[in-house]
């Protein structure tokens, strides 16, 4: 008998019963399957349009700052402001060269524009300060990002330096979670894993800089995560991955 | 975390006798609530999403075995591992083996009520392997020797001198004149002295908010981002969760989600909410190499299917405890336990065995403001009841409640006899009384030796009722009918129910004027 066998036979003498039937495990399957009543709030059902405003809006009352910029040309020009305006270095360590299907754009991006911004790739180290990332979607909802690891994003940069920027385009902000898993979902059907979700090693949702109110109840940000999330929201719609 | 909910009325009357603790619990009490009512009333869905999160984990448990076999599975599929720990024994072992097998020195710790419950902190430093608390709250707890105090907010009981005192005995190496007395000096430093201990960690070991069947991922919702760096930057993630943490989707989980945080502390979303789910993949650049998942019964098998199954259902928001009047007083130690306020009066017992931990659920008032908002829609006063019920019968109470209640209950069978009782109660009741109030009264002094007891009215109701039941002459059945018309005169009773913490155990303020004596009754014609 091993502690496995202890646990599942304590657990099916507590609901009085062997194995689920033949058909009560049909419907189990189903249902892991389909979403059923699933309750989506109202807030961001919608148009386009207005979910932006809703994403900026919810993500500045998280302590998130967001400026808007036209397209990927002015990216560069933003990093520098925010670096001159908060008075740090002109380092920054930015996402690796990117397998193209989930932040294509972060190559595009002509830096050559501001030459004088140093850019390390790779993960983050502790003498960070700044980091730059993508993010797999924005969610109006809560203005919350939602960022994925993988080898073009690595964890670190999300949680380690001081200053996060993220570079966010229109198109990648959604409405609800729903729609999130939703597109989460089609990647990994397009990435070949029959149609069921796959979710990568880690999945962050970040809503505003690291805080604690531990200290008297004095709620204050920078507790081990990053200080400030900026987040530069790109008008220029470009085609995700091909 | 030791078990001492035997104290239990020791605890409670020196936790109603600590100022400090006193001043942290009133903050606590409006800032919690306050900003719960506030998110709650900004989502139309949020009644909705309660009754829809109660659903989801009743499902859950109805299935439990079906979606913990689809967990292990999935877990296995992404390249983690599963380990059933049905005590705290195995948990503790099955830790410890695994941090031996990669030669770990240190040990950070994201926050895990799982981990004070088997006392996983002692048994490492017994075996040599040094644990950081890295929430700043149980960090700060951790540097004094204290069990936390709440299960969101571990160090709330902690002023921010004692924090700095604890600061300068433990972080060596750093100017002593350093100053210490803004909460932002303090962060920052526990920013840096933690940052380093994430960094040289061999092992990290979270809880889980939430585990899911679906993708055999694992979810930690923190404000800090401790918990994310605890996972991501050593070579082993360990995660510390019990059974009843399980959702079977994805969609479910975000369902949980939405009332976790608003119930809480009143966020939309709590900052990182962090899905984990196996060790690092193929080229991956950062993120653990060995992920796993210690899944721990210790008695919650037991609760299943029984008359508390309903407290399986609880996320460990601290809804209840924030709006309960009785731990509002005593704050968290008081209840000798991992789990305080309502939630560990009806869990501790079911865990730890009601002969030890009958006192909590005698602990409560029943005024119901738990159950109105916890967000599992878990009926807490109902089955602190059940725990009541349960003492009774096992003869777990002093004789002499045993033997009041019995009395109280033959009387009150035997309506002849019970009327005969109170009158004879209420003509010794007035004859104590002075000026209206009754100021000690034998067999009651643990109510009057700080409140005055208001003297009854001469006739019960019923009798006075009885007395006054003739068919009305017309005039006066129109007049009873018409609304009475609203006193001009202010209240004389104390309108509020805050007591400032330097009156706690002096009377309620100022005694009203006497009553007067009820009109005489009338002769039947």
């Amino acid at each position: 008998m091993t502690t496995r066998d202890d646990i599942f036979r304590a657990v099916r003498k507590a609901l009085k019963r062997d194995k689920p039937s033949a058909e009560q495990l049909q419907a189990l399957e189903r249902r892991l399957l389909n979403a059923e009543n699933q309750i989506v709030p109202q807030r961001a059902q919608l148009p386009h349009e207005h979910q932006l405003r809703l994403f900026i809006d919810m993500a500045r009352e998280a302590s998130t700052s967001v400026v808007e910029v036209q397209g990927l040309r002015e990216v560069p020009h933003a990093v520098a402001d925010y670096l001159v305006g908060h008075n740090l270095p002109a380092e920054i360590v930015m996402a690796p060269s990117p397998v193209l299907e989930t932040i294509p754009w972060l190559e595009k991006i002509p830096w050559s524009e501001r030459p004088l911004i140093a850019i390390r790739r790779g993960r983050a180290e502790p003498r960070d300060l700044v980091s730059l990332t993508g993010a797999f979607a924005g969610i109006a909802e809560t203005g919350t990002l939602m960022l994925l690891s993988g080898p073009d994003a690595p964890t670190t940069l999300n949680l380690m330096p001081d200053h996060h920027l993220v570079v966010l385009g229109v198109a990648q902000v959604l409405g609800t979670y729903e729609e999130a898993w939703a597109k989460l979902r089609e990647r990994a059907r397009a990435q070949g894993a029959d149609g069921r979700m796959a979710l990568p090693r880690t999945v962050n949702f970040i809503t505003g800089p690291s805080r604690s109110g531990d200290i008297e109840q004095t709620l204050q940000m920078g507790a081990h995560g990053p200080r400030r999330v900026h987040v530069i929201l790109v008008h220029e719609r470009f085609a995700e991955a091909g | 975390m030791r078990i001492s909910t035997d104290g239990f009325t020791d605890n409670v009357k020196q936790a109603l006798v600590n100022r400090q603790l006193q001043d942290a619990l009133a903050k606590m009490k409006v800032g919690f609530v306050e900003r719960r009512r506030k998110a709650a009333d900004r989502l139309p869905e949020f009644e909705a999403l309660r009754d829809a999160a109660r659903d989801i984990k009743n499902h859950t448990l109805a299935n439990l075995d079906f979606y913990l076999e689809k967990f292990e599975r999935k877990v296995a599929e992404n390249g983690g591992a599963v380990h059933w720990c049905p005590d705290a024994d195995t948990a503790r072992d099955t830790i410890l083996n695994i941090c031996r097998l990669v030669n770990a020195r240190t040990v950070t710790k994201g926050k895990t009520m799982i981990g004070e419950e088997i006392e996983i902190n002692e048994f490492l430093e017994a075996n040599g392997i040094t644990p950081v608390e890295t929430d700043l709250g149980e960090y700060i707890i951790q540097l004094r020797h204290e069990p936390p105090s709440h299960v969101v907010a571990p160090a709330i009981h902690v002023s921010k001198d004692q924090i700095a005192e604890a600061f300068r005995e433990h972080h060596a190496g750093l100017d002593p004149n350093r100053p210490l007395t803004e909460p932002t000096a303090l962060l920052a430093e526990a920013r840096r002295v933690l940052r380093e201990r994430f960094l040289e960690a061999d092992v990290g070991i979270t809880g889980a908010n939430l585990m899911i069947a679906e993708t055999g991922s694992t979810v930690i919702v923190t404000n800090e981002g401790n918990g994310d760096l605890t996972q991501t930057l050593p070579r082993v993630h360990i995660v510390l969760c019990s059974i009843e943490k399980l959702v079977p989707t994805l969609d479910d989980a975000t369902t949980i989600l939405r009332v976790l945080a608003r119930s809480a502390t009143g966020q939309e979303m709590s900052v990182y909410t962090t899905f984990s789910t196996g060790p690092r993949r193929k080229g991956d650049l950062d993120g653990p190499e060995q992920f796993h998942v210690v899944i721990l019964d210790n008695g919650r098998s037991k609760l299943l299917g029984g008359d508390f199954q309903d407290i399986l259902r609880c996320i460990k928001c601290g809804a209840c405890m924030n709006h309960c009047p009785v731990y509002g007083a005593i704050g968290g130690h008081a209840y000798g336990w991992v789990y305080s306020g309502p939630l560990g009066k009806v869990l501790t017992p079911g865990l730890i065995g009601l002969e030890k931990a009958h006192d909590l659920p005698n602990a409560s008032t029943f005024c119901g403001r738990c159950e109105e908002v916890c967000p599992m829609r878990i009926p807490l006063p109902k089955l602190m009841r059940r725990w009541r019920e349960k003492e009774f019968d096992r003869h777990m109470m002093p004789s002499k409640s045993r033997w009041a209640l019995r009395l109280w209950g033959f009387g009150a069978l035997r309506p002849a006899l019970y009327r005969l009782g109170t009158w004879f109660a209420l003509r010794y009741l007035r004859r104590r009384a002075e000026r209206g109030w009754i100021a000690a009264l034998k067999y009651a002094e643990g109510w009057t030796v700080c409140r005055d007891l208001p003297a009854p009215a001469a006739r019960t109701f019923q009798s006075q009722w009885h007395g006054r039941r003739r068919p009305l002459k017309p005039e006066k059945a129109a007049k009873a009918a018409k609304p009475p018309k609203p006193s001009k005169k202010p209240a004389a009773w104390p309108t509020t129910t805050k007591t400032p913490p330097s009156q706690a155990g002096k009377s309620i303020g100022k005694m009203p004027p006497p009553l007067k004596p009820p009109p005489q009754a009338r002769k039947p014609r």
